[in-house]
């Protein structure tokens, strides 16, 4: 066993030493699976990213009531009536006596992306006063908190980034209003910091909606009073709402276009794949057909056929291994926390969000890497092994 | 793998046939071929091209296999085993010089010498032993690291020698060991083998066309056609050469 662990060793290492001779068509492999990698990873992290930003918004404690029936706050709408009975039930947590609970208003507003300059469907969100209180992580980073009663906005620092005019003192006309903006305002890297806020009883007359909202959200008391929270409002037949934590609606918000972007990333990844396992083919079907008199010799002089095919893996393998790691630096360097907007389907506005490029998924990239060493490793080692060695002794 | 039959020769080829498909085609490269080698032989294996010189080699090393008939080196059947047993027998008992050297190039002389001991369970410093001793066999101990291409072709089958005899094997085969040098670098080699065999007792089986490396050996065979030809066919060859 140790002789044949040490000639697996041995004949790695010559071939490995050969590599200088073979340097450019063993480039052109490293380069081709780092591309693929590469391009793996980076789409990924959209998704990944996406997910990420959907499913961080809300906590255990953050709950969203809508109108049953409703797929998202779109499509959800009551009265002022309803709103209040949300704002008594029980396991919501009060301040003062005042329940920390935000009946909201959500509208879309057309804003040009940074960049392309096209129109995109930016949220305008009316909140309550208690709308901060209520998210937990929200803070004002530039400016100040919109007046109540003004025709005054704050913007989401994601939003701020992403779309055009929408900095501290700039002016928009939507709806029957002309805004102001006051204040940039970061949730946590949440969805919500790609919206932009506004008084709900300002928003509410700017578009005609009367004294309707859309959803509200509440922060319980703590994340054991869901239950009891849940089930007041679903025996209550005063009301006919849906309840769901935070952090499951957007989770679901995030299923379609997470799912689409992976299905994308691993389509393009398999194709290019395929691209980059021909070069590795092509690269170790060159380095043993140069090496053919060579694995001969060592055959003759008494090397066994196993570690003539793992050497021609090994190679095969490390410089797949290398095309990984360079992918994935590179992918990471340069997608990492990078910022880009794309469309929600599920709600048809604009999500901004980082791509993610998570351990996972450099693990996930070194792992295809390896594979597509391993099958274009494969099939050459077999042909080294199965060479004729009487006939490939002779030649030149 | 042992046979117990015969122990006077070292090397018996019996009955040997060798057939190669090439499609539906079937080339007879050897034909019912018997041949003994004795221990401390030096023997000459001369023939056209594709006469089946060095196929008969090739089995005879265990790199080939017979389509039947009986190949026996030191009481062994080596027709009979298996890829992975013929390995580590040749690794034991075979020592190759091949026409063109078939050097690692990088490797150093005595990195490519020491390759089959490799193989064999020798520390580190028994195998530097016995390489310095294969080198200064050959009269290469000055040229220890150079890489093949810093040696001439004379040297390189000097180091292919080292190489051959530094795990002291039964067998020594050498396809055309001269075929790729000069006629001063040629002789040198032939002196070498002549040598192995005289002073080191080494059993030497080499094929050549070249009829001035043949004359070093001790006895010459000659095959035609895949078969053995006979003392009078050896004559008649002779006499039409000399009329020619």
């Amino acid at each position: 066993m140790f002789s044949w662990i040490s000639q697996v060793f041995m004949v790695s290492w010559f071939n490995l030493r050969n590599l200088k001779e073979r340097l450019g068509t063993s480039l052109s492999t490293v380069v081709g699976v780092a591309g693929v990698v590469l391009v793996f990873v980076a789409v990924l992290s959209i998704a990944n990213g996406f997910r990420t930003t959907m499913s961080s918004t809300g906590d255990e404690k953050t709950v969203i009531v809508m109108r049953s029936g409703a797929t998202d706050e779109m499509s959800s709408g009551f009265g002022n009536d309803t709103a209040k009975i949300i704002g008594d039930a029980p396991g919501i947590l009060r301040k003062d006596g005042i329940a920390v609970s935000s009946a909201e208003l959500y509208v879309i507003v057309d804003v040009p992306k940074i960049g392309t300059d096209t129109p995109a469907n930016v949220p305008l969100r009316g909140v309550s006063a208690t709308a901060p209180e209520v998210r937990g992580t929200f803070e004002i980073v530039e400016g100040r908190m919109f007046e109540p009663g003004k025709n005054e906005i704050i913007v989401g620092s994601a939003a701020s980034t992403q779309f055009v005019g929408l900095e501290v003192g700039a002016d928009h006309r939507w709806g029957e209003n002309t805004w102001r903006v006051v204040g940039i305002f970061d949730n946590g890297g949440t969805v919500e910091d790609s919206e932009i806020w506004a008084d709900v009883k300002v928003l509410q007359p700017a578009y005609r909606r009367g004294n309707s909202y859309q959803s509200v959200h509440v922060r319980l008391e703590s994340a054991d009073a869901y239950d009891a929270f849940k089930d007041a409002l679903t025996t209550d037949p005063r009301v006919n709402v849906k309840i769901e934590k935070k952090s499951d609606y957007h989770s679901g918000q995030s299923t379609f276009l997470s799912a689409t972007i992976l299905v994308l990333g691993l389509v393009i990844g398999v194709l290019m794949g395929f691209g980059a396992v021909f070069g590795a083919l092509n690269t170790m079907y060159t380095a043993v057909s140069t090496r053919t008199r060579e694995i001969a010799t060592l055959r003759a002089l008494g090397f066994g056929a196993g570690p003539v095919v793992i050497s021609v893996l090994v190679e095969s393998l490390m410089l797949a291994t290398l095309g990984g790691l360079i992918g994935s630096g590179l992918a990471y360097f340069v997608f990492n926390g990078f910022q880009a907007a794309t469309l929600n389907w599920q709600t048809f506005s604009q999500v901004a969000f980082a791509f993610a490029v998570t351990p996972p998924l450099l693990i996930g990239g070194l792992v295809y890497a390896v594979a597509m060493g391993f099958v274009g490793g494969l099939f050459p080692a077999i042909r080294a092994a199965r060479l004729p060695v009487a006939t490939a002794l002779r030649e030149l | 793998m042992t046979d117990s039959t015969d122990k006077e020769a070292l090397v018996r080829v019996e009955g040997v046939h060798k057939i190669y498909t090439r499609g539906s085609e079937k080339i007879d490269v050897l034909q019912n071929l018997d041949l003994k080698v004795p221990e401390g032989d030096f023997l000459a294996l001369m023939g056209p091209s594709g006469s089946g010189k060095t196929t008969l080699l090739n089995l005879i090393g265990g790199l080939d296999r017979p389509t039947s008939g009986v190949v026996a080196v030191a009481g062994e059947r080596v027709d009979k085993a298996s890829g992975r047993q013929l390995a580590k027998w040749r690794s034991r008992h075979i020592g190759f010089v091949f026409q063109f050297y078939n050097l690692l190039p990088v490797l150093t002389a005595e990195r490519n010498v020491e390759l089959p001991l490799l193989l064999t369970t020798l520390s580190r410093k028994q195998r530097a032993k016995h390489v310095a001793t294969a080198l200064d066999v050959v009269g290469l101990a000055n040229r220890a690291k150079h890489y093949p291409r810093q040696l001439s072709g004379g040297q390189e089958q000097r180091v292919g020698i080292a190489r051959a005899i530094v795990s002291d094997p039964t067998l020594l085969l050498c396809d055309e060991p001269t075929g790729d040098l000069d006629s001063k670098s040629g002789d040198e080699i032939l002196d070498l083998l002549v040598a192995l065999n005289r002073d080191h007792g080494k059993t030497i089986i080499m094929v050549t066309h070249d009829p001035h490396a043949a004359a070093r050996a001790q006895r010459t065979v000659y095959l035609n056609k895949g078969m053995l030809m006979s003392e009078a066919e050896i004559a008649e060859m002779r006499a039409a050469e000399a009329v020619a």
